[in-house]
């Protein structure tokens, strides 16, 4: 018997796997989880974004029907230790103890000050209703550059400042000297809120002294040695399960206050509790992401050439520093170069506290933040040039013939294509037709002017290297896991460190497999997302699963093969070095007919009566790998956009993408991931902003106020690719889950300001809504701001 | 307490429940039907909409009491042996990452294609304006739709 040609499934535009239960409501969210006798659990969150806690009283909540126990932080203190921040990215940081319930003084609307917990969630906020809490309200701490005045309110004694971090190359002085074109601008990353679709929730089940926590999580493994280490609890008794999860976008890369709480409130009473969160709550108490003010200039040659680039950074942190907050905007540190070369480079930034949320990842973490300061000012530049903006980035890009290239910031870029990417994108665009098209209506005083937004972007993924990890000081390694499980069936079980919550792993680990182990895409089964059944991993964040954990998986295919050689010799009777594997086969070299398939070698591992001496009666396989290098996809957007002079009204007319994410595993998910991402940088470039009132109470609670666009409110995107393989992993791929969002921000505005640009508008602040864009236009005319 | 009865997804229940208890909190919490999740507390993201005597609603705005004596059906009771042509489509062009709109986003199609059996993209986008999604940037659910419309409709009875 020979194994039969197949197509390869790397490539292969597969639906699903995890379709079936999710078209059919058959989800296993955190929130359907039902265990005999559990209570609910609710927060009481603190109204004033900043104040001292004279007193909390529960005593009128515990007298409810219905409610268990109500708590304040006093009940807690003894036990409840300190949130972590794993990325102290300075000697000297500033890391604020982070209690999960607030003792002494709340410094954000929204931090938790007590919780009761109920047999239902209406008797548990009906109960948070008789909770009395004294405060002492304290100065709300809003704006980062008055945060860092003299004599400004504290919100930590130690003051506002976290840390101050700089880096760089080249001589800065040389490129800034006597330069014949310099560019300053400052631009403002507004305050976002990912707003995953599924809200956060946690189980906790205690047995005996064991737990298992079940929370809407991406990242089941860290939070279980997180836990442990804030807790006491000893590890190997926590079991962390991340079920089925609504989407994370970063939000659920975190260590959260409700998570360690709802352990502690099931460890106290010694029953199951279930925390929920509404969409309000979760708007005011995940973490947000963005908010930066970007001090750039640029030193430029009069034909473009850039001599240097120096970006001075403020970061809000929020009240407290999160899980990685201050290691997101230092991400951007070696992205704000993006594709260019140039002779000199430095970055600052310093991280500042507010009475506001924390923030922390967010989709691109960091890296949308970087991508868009340059590019805007790429634009800018080219502005000021008058060149087009396309020849600047031209004039200035790594050529393909250049590569593997190493950086001003350092990074060595294995591969890529930036001209193939943006011949394609003008091409589908047909960006000399809108440029004429542009001129006749400027020309002629249209009111409705015509803009065309360029974004060509890189971006570091795959977080990463474990060495270069910890030479930034963050607090974990890069490296992923994976096993595999030969059934004596001939199916394959497959577990992955990786904890996906919407990219699709089922399915594209399953096609990896398929094609190394030369099975049928359907005989593969994918675990992942719980300690015990995936013991180890890192999991899903920075767009590291496929260029981290997909090749976890070829080394823990390439195993199996290597263990099945020597069975399948055994029993073919002849020398492993006489064996020859074609894809799901082991045969004879000159003897095809000679051969055993895998199911076959599976099956006889099973049974183990013809094993050669010595050899273990195991096909399973653990690989874990730690790349050398980070993956940088790349891409041009171009986006088309309508202003209406009159009204401020901005139309997204044409919206093309180019990406290049080297091999593409699945072009259905490649695509979906593409689509999401460019989406959700629109939103930041158009809607979406976390706004505070001057007390410092969040005005976007829910979202009606916070405006996570709908399908009215976005274009068709035009996609396309180029393939220009990864050469630092065997796959040749790149990470794809932030790319788009990295890109598309930029390519908005850009458009925007490009429309506007002749009637004297520079910048807009995101996000554009049409009163912004009218106000600049108005400003620009010589009106009122 | 008040007593209410209604049908869900082909099977009668009757429970007594507090006036104010939401009617997506009944269909979890007391009859069991967790297929329906919640996405907000303000009735905007229409994670949890589900069919009323045949109609959309977002059963986070409706009382469980406003729903005595009426009909609902949930994603669990759309697929009926096979796939109904919207969960195909879904499926077949990845209009769903996560999943978490997903029934809401199906059930509120359902309705759309109900009404308008032929949608143009437009209509579809107008349609589908009170679902959110934060994964797919919508374009494949709105090629799901406009796939499945004619089939779906003619699934539901609908006359074009």
């Amino acid at each position: 018997m020979t194994a039969e040609t197949v197509a390869p499934e790397i490539g292969k535009r597969r639906t699903r796997k995890e379709d079936a239960r999710l078209v059919t409501g058959q989800t296993n969210w955190t929130d359907n989880i039902q265990l005999p006798g559990l209570l609910h659990v609710a927060f009481l969150r603190s109204p004033q974004a900043h104040a001292k806690i004279l007193s909390v009283d529960v005593s009128g909540a515990r007298q409810l029907p219905g409610v268990i126990a109500a708590f304040s932080g006093a009940d807690f203190a003894a036990e409840q230790g300190s949130l972590p921040c794993a990325w102290p990215v300075t000697p000297d940081i500033v890391m604020p103890a982070h209690p999960p319930m607030a003792v002494d003084e709340v410094r954000y609307t929204g931090e938790i000050v007590a919780c009761v917990v109920a047999r239902d969630r209406y008797a548990a906020a009906d109960a948070l209703e008789r909770i009395d809490v004294e405060y002492e309200t304290l100065p709300a701490v809003l704006d980062m550059r008055a945060a860092l005045a003299d004599g400004a309110p504290k919100v930590h004694e130690a003051g506002n400042k976290s840390f101050e971090w700089v880096f760089g190359n080249g001589d800065m002085d040389a490129a800034f000297r006597d330069a014949p074109v310099v560019l300053e601008r400052t631009y403002r990353q507004q305050r976002l809120i990912p707003c995953a679709m599924e809200p956060r929730a946690a189980v906790c089940a205690p047995v005996a002294d064991e737990f298992t926590l079940w929370s809407a999580t991406q990242i089941p493994h860290v939070l279980r040695v997180m836990l442990a280490l804030v807790t006491g609890i000893p590890e190997h008794k926590l079991r962390v399960v991340a079920p089925d999860v609504g989407g994370g976008f970063g939000s659920k890369l975190q260590v959260t206050a409700e998570e360690v709480l709802t352990l502690l409130i099931a460890r106290k009473l010694g029953r199951p509790v279930k925390w929920a969160e509404s969409r309000s709550e979760g708007n005011l108490s995940a973490h947000h992401g963005r908010d930066q003010i970007q001090q750039i200039r640029i030193a430029a040659d009069a034909d473009g050439r850039l001599r240097g680039l120096s970006v001075d950074l403020l970061a809000d942190m929020g009240a407290y520093l999160m899980l990685v907050t201050p290691g997101v905007p230092l991400l951007g540190a070696f992205m704000f170069n993006a594709i260019y070369k140039m002779d000199a480079y430095s970055f600052k930034c310093t991280g500042v506290f507010t009475t506001k949320t924390p923030t922390d990842a967010y989709r691109g973490a960091g890296r949308p933040e970087a991508t868009f300061g340059i590019e805007h000012a790429m634009d800018d530049l080219a502005a000021q040039l008058g060149m087009d903006p396309l020849a600047l980035r031209e004039r200035n890009w790594i050529q393909h013939s250049e590569f593997p290239y190493t950086t001003v910031a350092g990074l060595t870029y294995d591969s890529g294509n930036y001209e193939a990417a943006t011949a394609k994108a003008v091409d589908l665009l047909g960006y000399a037709d809108l440029r004429k098209e542009q001129q006749a209506r400027r020309e002629s005083g249209d009111p409705v002017q015509l803009g065309i937004g360029v974004s060509t972007y890189t971006e570091m993924c795959g977080l990463a290297p474990s060495r270069v990890l910890g030479s930034l000081a963050y607090g974990a390694g890069g490296w992923e896991h994976a096993s595999v499980r030969m059934l004596p069936t001939g199916k394959v079980e497959v577990v992955t460190g990786s904890s996906a919550h919407g990219q699709g792993h089922e399915t594209a680990w399953s096609q990896i497999v398929a094609d190394k182990l030369g099975v049928p895409f359907e005989d593969v089964r994918v675990l992942h997302g719980d300690t015990q059944v995936a013991p180890k991993g890192m999991d899903t964040y920075g767009s590291r699963s496929l260029t981290v954990g997909g090749i976890a998986l070829v080394g823990a295919c390439e195993k199996v093969i290597d263990k099945a050689r020597v069975i399948a010799a055994g029993l073919l009777e002849v020398s492993a070095d006489d064996l020859e594997w074609s894809p799901g086969r082991w045969s004879v070299r000159g003897d095809p007919e000679q051969g055993k398939t895998i199911a076959e070698i599976a099956l006889a591992t099973f049974a183990a009566h013809a094993l050669p001496d010595g050899v273990e009666p195991s096909l399973d396989s653990d690989a874990t790998y730690d790349p050398d290098n980070f993956s940088f996809p790349h891409g041009t957007h171009l986006c088309a956009a309508e202003v209406d002079t009159e009204t401020g009204k901005v139309h997204l007319r044409r919206y093309v993408a180019v990406d290049d994410v080297g091999n593409v595993v699945n072009p259905l998910i490649v695509d979906g991931q593409v689509h999401g991402g460019i989406a959700q940088g629109i939103a930041q470039a158009l809607f979406e902003e976390a706004a505070y009132d001057a007390d410092g109470n969040l005005l976007t609670t829910t979202l009606a106020d916070y405006l996570v666009p709908s399908a009215a409110d976005l274009p068709t995107f035009e996609t396309d690719r180029t393939e220009t393989p990864a050469t630092t992993n065997p796959l040749g791929v790149k990470g794809v889950g932030e790319a788009g969002t990295i890109a598309s921000t930029p390519a908005v505005v850009n458009a925007i300001i490009d429309a506007l640009r002749p009637l004297g508008v520079t910048d807009i602040e995101m996000p554009c809504t049409p009163q912004r864009v009218w106000r600049a236009i108005n400003v620009a005319k010589g009106g009122a701001a | 307490m008040t007593k209410i009865s209604m049908v869900i997804d082909g099977v009668r229940y009757e429970d007594e429940v507090e006036p104010r208890m939401l009617l997506v909190h009944y269909l979890r919490e007391v009859a069991g039907r967790i297929g329906t999740p919640i996405g907000c507390d303000t009735s905007n993201c229409g994670a949890c909409t589900v069919l009323l005597d045949g109609l959309s609603v977002k059963s986070c705005s409706v009382l469980a009491v406003q729903a005595d004596g009426s009909t609902v059906q949930t994603i669990q009771g759309l697929a009926n042996g096979e796939w109904h042509p919207l969960q195909r489509a879904f499926h077949e062009e990845h209009a769903l990452q996560c999943g978490y709109c997903t029934p809401g986003m199906i059930m509120a199609a359902v309705d759309l294609v109900r009404d308008n059996p032929h949608p143009t993209e437009e209509q579809v986008r107008e349609g589908l304006e009170g679902n959110l999604c934060r994964c797919t940037g919508y374009q494949n659910i709105i090629r799901a739709v406009l796939r499945a419309a004619g089939s779906a409709a003619e699934h539901e009875g609908a006359t074009s």
